[in-house]
């Protein structure tokens, strides 16, 4: 059955400041709520513990994709529909774009915000595998403070994040460094649509001749949060790509994954099944890397 | 309670609500516009789709409060109104249903896109979305556009063929 509206309160303070406000006298006792597609399914489920939200999606000031030749900057209150009909991230973060096509049904992508899938923190989410790789950094920003930290280091364990109960995801920063990168972003789900990751492996390379050069890896589900595989990627530095010498490579990057992926088994997969997936991306997207 | 306002099918409206209720209820319970479904109630399904400032949105995820000053379409808004507007009142005497069809309606009838009803209004304002965005849709973008929306009555193929025939009929114009 679903749970009684009447029993949940919901404000919608005109103004990105009147939010911070709020958040500010009542620290931890509002709930920001977005695009309402994690939300809701929860009220929907009689499962919503929080009984105070601050509305933010129709803050204007949180939506905005905003380009200088270094960066892209992206608003929390970016929908996915917003990115992907954004030229530039089109051209320049393929990953982005790739993962925002996937996230949910075009209606969930109407209404889906970029900062509701980070801040929601699930770590089977599809684009901070992505933002990951990219070396994304992240704003927070509260009523007296706005912090810039990288994204890295946003995501503390399961559901658990960098943010402050005062505080709200401002935006996401990427660097236009990776126009010369190979890139690669693969979701194995249930279906084709609409499927919750069992796992998710994005990658940017770049190769000197045979030998990776620079390599950046992340994936979803491996862990009890979005995994970015620093393990992985050491035991890929200066790796040679060449005929002879790509099994021993393979061989040293399986091993280096499997010391740093935690998965579990749950409802949409086995912690064998993903270990072997997770591998298979890794073996696939080195086979795509040309000289 | 919250009072909110908006425009729905064409209709300023003005209603006071929990700020939480659940757009498809309000739509359902207090407008009593009975044509937006409830499937699966998680936004999987795609049955109590509508068109939520001209953008395909699912009413059961949003709050009633996110909906304030928004311009809202639901299928029974679909189907452009006769000028001057003198039908008399089908489903609801606030909302008065036109008597006639919006094209993708048609053709989901002419081409058996229907079988129990459920995922229509959802899947034609899917198709609406679709064909906005996608005057000329290639399959894989019909795939994409309708993936949102679940039917196990048809297995899709009626449905498919029913949004071909729609998007060669809205051209070149794409106009509703």
């Amino acid at each position: 059955m679903h749970a009684d509206p009447t029993q949940f309160a919901l404000t919608a303070p005109p103004t990105l400041a009147e939010a911070l406000h709020l958040l500010a006298a009542n620290p931890g006792l509002h709930t920001p709520i977005a695009g309402g597609t994690e939300l809701m399914v929860a009220l929907a489920a009689g499962r919503l513990n929080q009984k105070s939200l601050l509305s933010i999606n129709h803050l204007t000031e949180l939506r905005f994709i905003h380009a200088t030749d270094a960066s892209i900057t992206i608003g929390a209150n970016t929908t996915f529909t917003d990115i992907r009909r954004n030229l530039t991230i089109a051209r320049d973060l393929p990953l982005l774009i790739q993962s925002a096509s996937w996230t949910g049904s075009i209606a969930n992508q109407n209404r889906a915000t970029l900062g509701g899938n980070i801040a929601n923190a699930s770590p089977a989410a599809d684009t901070p595998p992505a933002l990951l790789v990219y070396n994304a950094t992240v704003t927070l920003i509260s009523s007296t403070t706005t912090r810039t930290i990288p994204y890295s280091d946003f995501h503390l364990g399961y559901k658990r994040t960098a943010l402050q109960p005062n505080e709200l995801l401002h935006s996401v920063n990427i660097p236009r460094t990776y126009s010369t990168h190979q890139h690669f972003i693969r979701k194995v789900g249930t279906r084709n649509a609409q499927a919750i990751s069992k796992t998710a492996l994005a990658a940017v390379a770049l190769l000197n001749k045979q030998t990776i050069a620079e390599i950046h890896l992340a994936a979803a589900s491996l862990a009890d949060r979005p995994l970015r595989l620093y393990a992985t990627e050491a035991a890929l530095q200066n790796a040679s790509l060449a005929p002879a010498d790509f099994p021993t490579t393979l061989r040293q990057a399986r091993a280096a994954l499997a010391s740093e992926s935690h998965p579990i088994d749950d409802i949409r997969s086995t912690a064998r099944y993903r270990s072997a997936v997770a591998t298979n991306l890794l073996e696939q997207f080195l086979h795509t890397l040309t000289p | 309670m919250t009072q909110i306002r908006f425009i729905i099918n064409d209709t300023p409206t003005t209603l006071t609500v929990p700020p939480m209720k659940r757009l498809l209820d309000v739509l359902r319970e207090d407008l009593h516009l009975t044509g937006t479904k409830e499937g699966c109630g998680e936004g999987e399904c795609g049955a109590c789709a509508i068109l939520f400032n001209g953008e395909l949105a699912n009413s059961c995820l949003i709050p009633a409060l996110q909906a304030n000053n928004a311009t809202l379409t639901t299928i029974e808004g679909l189907a452009p109104k006769p000028e001057p507007f003198t039908t008399a009142p089908l489903s609801s005497t606030l909302y008065p249903l036109s008597p006639a069809l919006h094209p993708i309606q048609q053709c989901f009838l002419e081409q058996g896109g229907a079988q129990c009803g459920i995922c229509t209004p959802g899947m034609i304002l899917a198709t609406h979305h679709l064909l906005t965005q996608h005057p000329n849709p290639t399959d894989a973008e019909i795939h994409e556009g309708l993936a949102g929306n679940l039917c196990r009555c048809t297995g899709y193929m009626r449905i498919f063929e029913s949004v071909k025939q729609a998007a060669l009929k809205s051209q070149p114009q794409t106009e509703n």
